[in-house]
């Protein structure tokens, strides 16, 4: 294993063989136990997951067939095809509007609100991702339900109601109402460290504010943009709760797939393997896309 | 600072903000007041009532769901507390062979999305015939609460005085002495707002435990889940206000903690 020969960085006094000991000890005590559990339950598992999306059509209690690519070949087909392309439209539509949303929130609290409430500020915005998700979706069914607060509104005023639930516009409402405290999080992490100086010079030799803020903000978190962008992508692409409760049954995606394949009425666990992996690939991707463009701090945050 | 900028003024950034904060806590108000609402069905207010309080605590179900999740989250959290710490403090203070690939590996719970661990957890536990319990959950959650407090431990080091541990070591203290004396005390505020964050998400997490749950292991999330499938439930409006203030609770305690531990980097 890659922890049992840990040579220390750099110890003062290392006197003798005493010393000698606990230079291998101290960091297998310190180190193995977590590095064997996640080996064990999350490691072994996603390659055994890996092994089961090469088997076609692999059921519990089945005798197994041999390798194939036909799980794969599966997700390809007519049906499963707009699964994958609704999980990446609602991840993208996600992440657009979080960030239209969550930027000029994110400039308000860290350039134009007074210096001394900007944390309190921050963490008020962000509050409602402590508590869970499944109620904050929850909460969403009773507002666009047909019966629901919103049309109550709409009906006071004299507007014809909607009827949003259980159709894509309620996933997107409810996906970014989930992760847009995480954009405004890391954007405010970004523009807090914007030199205000350079807003000021620019102003000084003569730019409008439209000018200073596509030529001097945008390009100066430009990484902070991009990290807070493909989390919220990364976390809407993997959401199950939100399509589940808010989407109804023409919104089927990824996740709610996967979940199928396992708890559901089709048990197709080599299908539903195929799909995780597929799902851990377009993650991946996206993360690799993240260390490249973003910036650590955006990373680190996650 | 030289900088008396013209906050007076209401700029539209500022009532853009507004409105996202209305966004954000509107829909949380919104579950609080129907949660007083008399009326089962309608969205319209028929009066006052606290019968929706009353029948969360004749719900033995809600109530044996609510004492698992309970049970699930301070055992993995506590076990995880000791364990990410570990692994923080030795990923910060050694370094050897495969060292980013174990860094790398201490990511992957934050970063595989939820129904993947669970589906892979799943199937682990299938073939090599664990059978499914109360104790499958704990195992599980312990993968990313670890993760989530090793996280924030490591935040914490990389900011702290590297000689403080040195001079105790120079000092004659023996490295553990050094380590619960000197290390132990300045990393506590990180690890316990590490915690929290691991408890939380420990709370609100269906997926997992919905797979990784056995006969009669039954969570709050996943009781929850069950009910709100069907439609509007009044008492689970009831049970989210209860939920909310306790996650606020905890969340502030979080950021104080978070705060008072900033306040000690400064001075």
């Amino acid at each position: 294993m890659a922890t049992s020969t840990p040579p220390p960085v750099s110890r003062p006094q290392s006197s003798g063989l005493r010393y000698n000991v606990s230079k291998f000890a101290e960091p297998l005590v310190l180190l193995a136990p977590s590095g064997l559990w996640l080996l064990l339950l999350l490691v072994a598992p996603t390659v055994l997951i890996l092994e089961l999306s090469l088997i076609p059509g692999f059921r519990l209690g089945q005798l197994a067939g041999g390798y194939g690519l036909g799980n794969y070949l599966q997700i390809f087909q007519a049906i499963y095809l707009p699964v994958i392309g609704r999980s990446l439209f609602f991840a993208f539509g996600a992440m657009c509007s979080s960030l239209i949303l969550g930027f000029p929130v994110a400039y308000w609290i860290a350039v134009m609100a007074p210096a001394r409430w900007r944390n309190l500020l921050l963490v008020a915005f962000v509050l409602p991702l402590w508590t869970s998700s499944l109620l904050r979706a929850y909460a969403w069914i009773a507002i666009l339900r047909p019966s629901g607060v919103l049309n109550l509104l709409l009906g006071a005023i004299g507007l014809p109601g909607q009827d949003l639930l259980n159709r894509p516009p309620a996933v997107l409402i409810g996906m970014t109402y989930s992760f847009l405290p995480y954009m405004v999080l890391i954007l405010y992490a970004s523009l807090e460290k914007l030199d205000k100086r350079l807003l000021e010079a620019s102003a000084d030799l003569g730019a409008t504010p439209q000018q200073t803020f596509w030529k001097v903000t945008v390009p100066q978190t430009m990484p902070g943009i991009a990290a807070a962008c493909l989390l919220v992508f990364i976390s809407s692409l993997g959401d199950f709760v939100v399509p589940e409760l808010l989407g109804g049954a023409a919104s089927m995606t990824v996740s709610r797939l996967i979940y199928n394949q396992f708890l559901g009425a089709t048990l197709n666990w080599g299908f539903g393997s195929s799909l995780s992996m597929i799902l851990i690939l377009g993650v991946s991707v996206a993360i690799a896309l993240l260390i490249k463009y973003g910036d650590r701090d955006g990373a680190t945050l996650t | 600072m030289n900088q008396t900028a013209p906050q007076s003024k209401i700029s539209w950034q500022l009532l853009f903000t507004l409105l996202m904060f209305a966004f954000m806590y509107v829909p949380i108000l919104i579950l609080a007041v129907y949660s007083f609402n008399e009326s089962r069905f309608s969205a319209s207010w028929t009066g006052f009532s606290l019968k929706w309080y009353a029948s969360l605590l004749q719900d033995s179900r809600l109530l044996s769901s609510l004492r698992d999740t309970l049970f699930v989250g301070c055992f993995a959290v506590s076990i995880s507390a000791g364990l990410g710490t570990m692994m923080a403090v030795g990923l910060f203070k050694y370094r050897f062979p495969g060292k980013s690939l174990y860094r790398g590996m201490s990511y992957l719970p934050l970063i595989i999305p939820d129904i993947a661990i669970a589906v892979a957890t799943l199937v682990f536990l299938v073939s090599i015939g664990l059978s499914r319990s109360i104790w499958t959950i704990i195992a599980a959650h312990i993968v990313f609460c670890l993760a989530y407090i090793a996280v924030v431990v490591s935040t914490r080091l990389s900011s702290l005085n590297p000689h403080l541990e040195e001079a105790a070591l120079d000092l004659g203290a023996t490295p553990t002495q050094a380590f619960i004396k000197v290390l132990l005390p300045e990393l506590m505020p990180a690890i316990l707002s590490g915690c929290l964050l691991a408890f939380v998400l420990s709370m609100d997490d269906l997926l997992i435990s919905s797979f990784t749950a056995g006969e009669g292991a039954n969570t709050l999330p996943m009781e929850i889940f069950s009910r709100v499938r069907t439609g509007v439930k009044p008492d689970i409006n009831a049970l989210s206000v209860v939920l909310i203030l306790f996650s606020g609770v905890l969340a502030f305690t979080a950021e104080y903690l978070r705060y008072q531990s900033d306040r000690k980097k400064l001075s």
